[in-house]
């Protein structure tokens, strides 16, 4: 039994004298704790919705005002139909439009029913369940008043027509975000284990001392990782179109385009992790804990970015996958071109840059 | 003379190869016994056998009494080890590690404190009792080493190479206290590669291809391969092996 | 072809200095070797000269290049056997040799000649993985790595650590024929033996040079008469000749006591005070020291 006790002792010994170590015990849960009770959640507030009303009636007006009430939406009312919304709706501006037909309280009066347009954005289809289940709560409060207080039963009828994924498919949300994210660890991490194998074998020194230029190390060990993840993409969008009958509805030149855009961004996170790790062992632990958690939380795919605190919010900008993901959801499911992308397109452009340069340029060739 | 190792026919064989060939031999209490080979021939496969690690595919042997099949936690209790490259927890302090291998084999904690003043006064460490073993010079490191591997006071401590890399002066004074312990009673089988140390022994056994090609003292070793030095002798054997490793 | 000027090498923030202020010359041509033990600086002076490594004072110079501003140069022109080094062990020999070739911009064929002796003791196996080739097989792979691009200058970090006996000498006996050639060669060894094979050597512990001479200069510069003492009972005789009072030093070799006394010359008193003793077959005989007595001797100092 003391002999048990003996070495349950020296192992805590171990552990407490591994600052690394701890930090990641105590400081991961913690960590955890934090963004998962109070930043991420899966409660929809505020999300951006646009009302058109062509009727501009009493009703109408009884019911707008309900709606801008309660407080989960955040209404545009700039819009003025048919091809704004669809625009607003492309560039994601908007996640449900609400559209009062002409002579909608009318309708409603002389024939007892009226219909009421709702579209909604379904790319993110717990996002577009859950908005129009808020809406349908605020009609079917306002149909309980009005059958209150009027003679003849009148109802209000929601027409729902779900854009870009009227089956309310997770594939069509799910699918982008997994890409961002395979792409991004496998990258991160193959680019940063490859290169402190060679440190940790000692051969490292050898290619140092050699007439061979440092870049040329660094080229050699991004290029089979960038063969194997366009070749992964590749099997991705193959699978997706087959199996989960999700088709590439854009420019496939595009998505390639900005995929391989993203590719180098996260090889050169994985030479730059590569620099202070001086095991295998933390050069994964690096990618996984240094990488795997933001890409998870802060690509939006997960929890929707713009539910979280303001700080998070900023944060998330410095993740390449965001920008990725969007660009995916645009060209992939909405079939949009690169008018639409550009801005994520040349954000992931600077950050690519920006990494790849500052990894080479901190590329140790010496020893210390 | 009362032996404490005795092995008949010891065998290792792994698939085809027979690491270890019906080694047979024995070792008095209180020998140094030198245990040499090239790599390869099968040193290191052997010890484990002794020490319990390694299950041999025939033969009998007895260490420190026990049964080598049937009583290997026995023999483990009775037996100390130290190699090269693996001594103390280098994150750990001097009276930590002696704490610690003292409660693996079962120590009161009054006799593992008594035990570590003992220790530490012997080898001149008394100051060094609260630093990192990572801090300590490589000498002191080994010589810290054999001490804490017979700190349950067993009756055979296995060395193995355990002066590799280390000062000429520290190497003699890592032998003083190999003396030392001989000289109560202790029993030493060790490996080395420095032929020096060869004569310290009181028997040398050197094994090549798997077998023992050569036991004796190291004089009667020189007599026998013509009075030439243990280095010589240990290449003449040496350089008829088969086997690298 | 190689210069050390005062270099120190100090590791975490200066806490630990590996190197002290090292000074040394390497000719054209030399066999050289840093004989010390582990921990004594080797290495990280090895590392310095590969600049792989930037020393906190000091300077290098290798080949009429400075390790600091012409590293470059340098990387190009030198061989280098990293201590304790294995390879790519998922590459067969054939592979490795073929890599390392290409990485240094020349081919197996182009300098063949030059490690014609070594590599034709390894071609019967060249389809093995080098994770599976013996201790000595892999040395001499690395060898021939290490001098496929005819380096000028060739930097061998504990080339004979780990290695059975007969490999290291047929090791030291390649490396004859490759100073042979003219090639500048830096070995560094824990193995006093060894020292003996070098045209020159540097005995160096903690990180300070004891002694650059070759060898049979440092062995000339034994300050005092050396002894070797026998008799029956070693173990016995190291504590007599310990007790006597006129000893200096008294240290173990083998089946003989290296001895030193205080007073020169009473070699035959210390006999006489041993038979006293009960020792038998006592014999006390001058003899010529060797590196590690010299090495013990400069550790005193």
């Amino acid at each position: 039994m003391r002999q048990l006790y003996t070495f349950i002792r020296k192992e805590f010994l171990h552990v407490f004298r591994d600052r690394k170590t701890l930090l990641m015990l105590f400081g991961l849960p913690i960590a955890q704790i934090v963004l998962f009770g109070f930043a991420l959640s899966n409660e929809i507030k505020d999300s951006r919705i646009a009302l058109v009303d062509y009727s501009k009636d009493a009703v109408t007006t009884k019911l707008i005002g309900k709606i801008e009430a309660s407080h989960y939406f955040d209404i545009r009312h700039t819009l003025a139909g048919g091809d704004q919304l669809n625009a607003a709706f492309k560039r994601g501006d908007i996640k449900m439009a609400v559209i009062f037909p002409q002579g909608f309280g009318d309708d409603l009066i002389h024939t007892g029913k009226a219909t009421l347009q709702v579209i909604a954005d379904a790319s993110d289809p717990n996002q577009a369940t859950t908005i129009t289940n808020y809406l349908q709560s605020i009609v079917t409060d306002y149909n309980a008043e009005l059958a209150q207080d009027a003679q003849q039963p009148m109802q209000i009828l929601p027409e729902l027509q779900m854009l870009y994924n009227p089956e309310l498919r997770g594939a069509p949300n799910f699918v982008p975000g997994v890409m961002a994210l395979v792409l991004m660890l496998v990258c991160t991490m193959m680019t940063s284990v490859a290169i402190v194998r060679e440190k940790e074998l000692g051969t490292m020194e050898i290619l140092l001392v050699s007439p061979f230029k440092p870049v040329y190390i660094v080229i050699a060990k991004l290029a089979p990782n960038l063969l194997i993840s366009i070749v992964n993409l590749f099997i991705i969008l193959v699978l997706s179109d087959i199996f989960l009958d999700l088709p590439v509805r854009g420019s496939v030149v595009l998505l390639v385009f900005c995929s391989i855009l993203f590719i180098l961004t996260s090889l050169s996170i994985g030479l730059l992790l590569s620099i202070n790790a001086k095991t295998q062992q933390a050069a994964m632990m690096g990618s996984l804990m240094g990488m795997m958690l933001p890409t998870m939380l802060l690509t939006g795919f997960l929890f929707p970015i713009e539910n979280m605190p303001v700080f998070l919010q900023v944060l998330s900008n410095l993740v390449p996958s965001r920008w990725y993901f969007i660009i995916v959801k645009r060209v992939m499911l909405k079939g949009l071109g690169f008018g639409a992308v550009w801005k994520e397109t040349a954000i992931l452009a600077g950050m690519c840059l920006f990494l790849f340069v500052i990894s080479l340029r901190n590329f140790k060739i010496r020893l210390q | 003379m009362e032996t404490v190792i005795t092995t008949d026919k010891l065998t290792k064989r792994f698939g085809a190869f027979i690491a270890a060939n019906e080694l047979s031999f024995e070792v008095g209490k209180g020998e140094i016994f030198g245990f040499l080979g090239a790599n390869g021939a099968g040193k290191t496969t052997a010890m484990r056998m002794l020490c319990g690690l390694l299950a041999p595919s025939s033969g009998k042997a007895r260490i420190a009494g026990f049964d080598i099949y049937r009583e290997t936690e026995k023999i483990k209790r009775n037996i100390g080890y130290m190699s090269q490259k693996f001594s103390l927890y280098d994150d750990l302090t001097v009276s930590e590690n002696i704490r610690f291998y003292g409660g693996i084999y079962g120590m009161s904690v009054p006799a593992i404190k008594e035990k570590t003043k003992v220790l530490l006064e012997e080898l001149q460490l008394v100051g060094e009792a609260r630093t990192l073993v990572r801090e300590l010079p490589l000498g002191w490191k080994q010589k810290l080493a054999f001490s804490v591997s017979l700190v349950h006071d067993p009756g055979i401590v296995f060395l193995d190479e355990p002066t590799g890399g280390v000062d000429p002066v520290t190497r003699r004074q890592f032998w003083d206290l190999i003396y030392a312990a001989a000289d109560r009673g202790v029993t030493i089988f060790v490996t080395t590669h420095y032929m020096d140390e060869a004569e310290y022994c009181n028997r040398v056994s050197i094994m090549v291809d798997g077998v023992i090609a050569a036991l004796d003292s190291p004089a009667g070793l020189k007599r026998q391969y013509g009075n030439q030095s243990m280095e010589d002798v240990f290449y003449e054997l040496a350089r008829k092996a088969k086997r690298g490793d | 072809m190689i210069t050390l000027d005062k270099i120190t090498k100090t590791y975490n923030k200066g806490q630990i200095t590996a190197v002290k202020e090292v000074s040394l010359e390497v000719a054209p041509g030399e066999l050289f070797g840093l004989i010390g033990p582990d921990g004594a600086g080797k290495t990280s002076i090895f590392r310095i000269l590969t600049t792989l490594l930037l020393a906190d004072k000091g300077t290098a110079m290798v080949n009429g290049c400075d390790v600091v501003k012409d590293y470059a140069k340098i990387r190009s022109s030198v061989g280098y056997m990293p201590g304790r080094f294995s390879l790519y062990q998922d590459l067969t020999i054939e592979e490795n040799l073929h890599f390392f070739a290409t990485v240094f911009g020349t081919s197996i064929r182009e300098n063949y000649d030059l490690i014609k002796d070594i590599y034709q003791q390894i071609e019967p196996f060249k389809d093995r993985r080098a994770g599976k080739l013996s201790g000595g097989m892999k040395q001499k792979l690395a060898l021939c790595c290490a001098l496929i691009h005819k380096p000028a200058v060739l930097f061998l970090d504990e080339p004979t650590t780990g290695v059975d006996v007969v490999s290291r000498k047929e090791f030291w006996d390649m490396l004859a024929r490759l100073k042979a050639e003219g090639i500048t060669i830096m070995v560094s060894t824990p193995y006093m033996d060894e020292a003996n094979r070098c045209d020159r050597i540097a005995l160096i512990q903690k990180g300070a040079i004891l002694s650059i001479d070759t060898p049979a200069g440092i062995i000339g510069q034994f300050p005092v008469a050396l002894y070797a003492v026998h008799a029956t009972h070693t173990h016995r005789l190291l504590a007599e000749v310990r007790g006597y009072a006129g000893t200096d030093s008294c240290f173990a070799f083998g089946d003989a006591l290296h001895v030193t006394l205080k007073d020169a010359g009473d070699a035959a008193a210390l006999a006489d005070y041993l038979r006293e003793r009960g020792l038998t077959d006592v014999r006390v005989e001058k003899i010529v020291p060797g590196i590690e007595d010299c090495f013990i001797r400069l550790l005193k100092d």
